[in-house]
């Protein structure tokens, strides 16, 4: 399939290029810029006027629900979501049921991943056994079987010494650990920001030193055990300038938001909307206004969608009792459009921050467009507004904060590999 | 917010969720229309025909008699039609989910839902999943709220004080898991309480609860030096042994309300407790049964408050 783009904004965050450029597409790769290479015929054509011509977005944290959770959503459908939300690769945490422990299961997820149209898939292993921060998995093998990266998912390790030796065994073959910073003992049976919202409502409290306490034991062991960490959902104000501490010493250490928690506080979760049950929780304004200023200035190295497809039954519950986590694949792109118009940054930050960014984090060969690259691309329409409704996403979970609300940015093309996966036509 | 989810387009009360949110009037409605009531009780035949013909189902996820009983006296007393689930015992544990259940008794044509369940926000979803003639009361969700107990409690207040605006209020005991707290405060800062008081060691206070508006004490001397109205809340059990509270002895020592710490209050204050009471733990024996007890007309003014309510939601 040759593929010619024509007539759009090309945003290449990697290669500085922010400009009304052609590309062309061959055999997967880009084949050339601004002008075809010699003897190319394009197969299709498109016509990319008013459009934004970027890499594939790329999604540090996206639960396809396989294998386990096959009643929440499918492989199937997710993968097709993630291309409709113009995604081309992501990671997809451990926590499956049975969890990603086993070269056997990673292997077997790669390959249904494969067979199907869709993202490419990059598993992240369970850094323990059944995630139960007892015993470390066979991280060599598994990383082997194509595991990126090693995490506890929304678990904690609560025994320190196993986190010490989860760490230490890592970074014996340089192996990224990502942990989510969680005390469990403060976190509880909590299920909300410890603050003035969770007082009137009556919401067992999650207090910010759940996160900063776990935070500071995850960067006191960085230093003895050489391990690189990933810090997963950072939701503090305190959190962030901790981690901008550590960055400042020069701690490999790096960070990423839910692009949810760019935009929603805890006065959002009034009425008890079980949608706003997500983990970590939105805290204060001034905890939201620290993460949008630490986006800016590049102290957040990523922004992803934790993208959390929950079934009803799950979600049409009293809010504690809901299952937390938001459908958000489908939003990554417009939530991290609307940080850029509302903080007045430029559109090729926000496409770094879901594109190069992320893939560098990943280590993989994708999030830019130079000649030669995989031809990995999003082509959006950063103007158009739409409506977040249970019809509008192709996700099967239909628990979004956002449902009912209008978003600006469509995806319009998703090209995986030089195959256009995904097209939404003009007036739809 | 949650105010709209309560009120019809007009204003008028549809839903009695929460406090929270309730304007002044719907609060004044409330109380003057339980006076109203409160003769019923007192006749030889306890009954108006105000909701002959209408079914009302005390929806109960949690176990209370009590509770239950105040709501189904109510009920009675005008003339409903009433239904008693404890739901706890059956569908929920054969997996039913809880919206399911209100769907199946909708369709039995009830009239009003009385939910109390251990989750907070439990009523909320039911109100936002039933059909638009029928109506829900908050008998307890969680920590958020009891908004009749709260409704009961102001009735009290205005009985025997005659208004809320010359008053200093405290409100002593475990605030943090109370939603009978909750809905008191809501209603007292609505009503105009121009001080009110919470006493309670840190452990059994939610941060930020200045933010509703009240003043923190966690001395009893202190916190109740001069006021009007002692609002005592209940211990549970489980929690008066273990990471919150040392021990029974020493809460009672330093919380619990004695003849001689309620000294320090005015000499026509009055002491209130929504039961039932822990005698020698957070009140004792002597306070409980003294002159300025009020607990027993609290339980009389429960029933009217409640008549109230229902009619109220019946009618608009």
């Amino acid at each position: 399939m040759k593929i010619h783009i024509k007539n759009g904004r090309l945003i290449d965050p990697k290669n500085g290029i922010d400009a009304e450029q052609d590309i062309y597409i061959a055999a997967g790769r880009i084949v050339g810029l601004g002008q075809a290479p010699a003897d190319f015929h394009a197969n299709r054509v498109i016509d990319a006027e008013g459009l934004v011509v970027c890499p594939g977005l790329v999604d540090l944290s996206a639960r396809l629900r396989e294998p386990g959770f096959e009643y929440m959503a499918t492989l199937e459908s997710e993968m097709r979501a993630a291309a409709a939300g113009g995604v081309t690769s992501l990671a997809c945490p451990p926590d499956t049921d049975p969890p990603l422990d086993e070269p056997g299961l990673v292997e077997m997820l790669k390959f249904r991943a494969k067979s199907m149209p869709g993202p490419r898939v990059y598993p992240v292993g369970a850094l323990t056994w059944k995630l139960k921060g007892e015993r470390i998995t066979e991280m060599a093998e598994l990383h082997e079987a194509g595991c990126v990266a090693f995490s506890q998912a929304d678990t904690a390790i609560v025994d320190t010494l196993v986190l010490m030796r989860a760490m230490e065994y890592a970074a014996t073959f340089g192996f990224p650990v990502w942990l989510r910073p969680r005390d469990a003992h403060l976190v509880k049976d909590g299920v909300a920001h410890d603050g003035a919202v969770a007082a009137r409502l009556g919401l067992p409290p999650i207090p910010v030193a759940s996160e900063t306490i776990a935070l500071a034991t995850i960067i006191l062991l960085m230093k003895g055990t050489g391990a690189r960490v990933h810090v997963a959902r950072l939701s503090s104000a305190e959190a962030i300038a901790m981690v901008r501490q550590a960055k400042a010493e020069g701690l490999p250490i790096s960070c990423d938001v839910n692009a949810h928690h760019l935009h929603l506080t805890e006065l959002d979760l009034a009425d008890f909307n079980p949608n706003c049950h997500l983990y970590p929780p939105f805290r204060s304004q001034r905890d939201r206004d620290a993460i949008r200023a630490a986006v800016a200035d590049g102290t957040i190295d990523a922004i992803c969608s934790d993208h959390a497809p929950v079934d009803d039954d799950a979600k049409e519950l009293p809010f504690q009792e809901a299952e937390p986590g938001a459908t958000g694949v489908e939003l990554l792109l417009p939530l991290t459009l609307r940080w850029a118009r509302e903080h007045g940054r430029p559109l090729g930050q926000a496409v770094d921050l879901i594109t190069r960014r992320p893939a560098e984090l990943l280590g993989i060969d994708a999030g830019q467009l130079g000649l030669g690259a995989p031809a990995d691309l999003c082509l959006f329409d950063p103007e158009t507004w739409w409506q977040v409704t249970r019809k509008s996403l192709h996700s099967l979970g239909k628990n979004s904060p956002f449902l009912g609300m209008e978003v600006q940015g469509q995806v319009r093309y998703t090209i995986i590999d030089g195959h256009i996966d995904f097209e939404r036509h003009h007036n739809h | 917010m949650s105010a709209n989810l309560q009120l019809n387009d007009d204003g008028s009360l549809r839903h009695l969720l929460s406090l929270d949110g309730l304007p002044a009037r719907i609060l004044t409605q409330i109380l003057d229309t339980a006076a109203g009531f409160l003769s019923v009780s007192e006749q030889e035949v306890k009954k108006v025909p105000l909701l002959r013909g209408k079914a009302i189902f005390n929806l109960f996820f949690e176990p209370s008699t009590r509770t239950r009983t105040t709501f189904e006296i109510a009920a009675k007393r005008l003339s409903a039609d009433v239904v008693n689930l404890n739901i706890g015992a059956s569908s929920q544990s054969k997996g039913e989910t809880l919206l399911d259940t209100v769907a199946n008794l909708s369709a039995m044509h009830a009239d009003m839902f009385i939910v109390r369940h251990s989750s907070a926000g439990a009523a909320h979803l039911i109100a936002r999943n039933v059909a638009d003639h029928i109506r829900v009361m908050n008998a307890g969700d969680g920590r958020h709220a009891h908004p009749t107990q709260g409704l009961l409690d102001m009735f009290t207040i205005r009985h025997y004080k005659g208004g809320f605006h010359n008053l200093r209020i405290a409100i002593v005991g475990d605030i943090l898991h109370s939603r009978v707290a909750r809905s008191q405060i809501n209603a007292l800062t609505t009503l105009g309480c121009p001080e009110l008081r919470v006493v309670a060691p840190k452990t059994l206070l939610p941060h930020d609860v200045e933010g509703m508006g009240v003043h923190v004490y966690h001395r009893l001397e202190e916190g109740i030096k001069d006021v009007d109205v002692v609002m005592m809340l209940r211990l549970q059990n489980e929690r008066m042994q273990g990471a919150l509270l040392p021990s029974p002895q020493e809460y009672y020592k330093y919380w619990g309300l004695t003849p001689e710490k309620l000294r320090l209050a005015k000499p026509d204050a009055i002491v209130m407790h929504p039961g039932p009471m822990n005698r020698g733990v957070e009140i004792d024996s002597d306070v409980a049964d003294g002159r300025q007890s009020v607990i027993l007309p609290q339980v009389t003014f429960g029933i009217a408050v409640r008549m109230a309510v229902m009619s109220i939601l019946a009618g608009n």
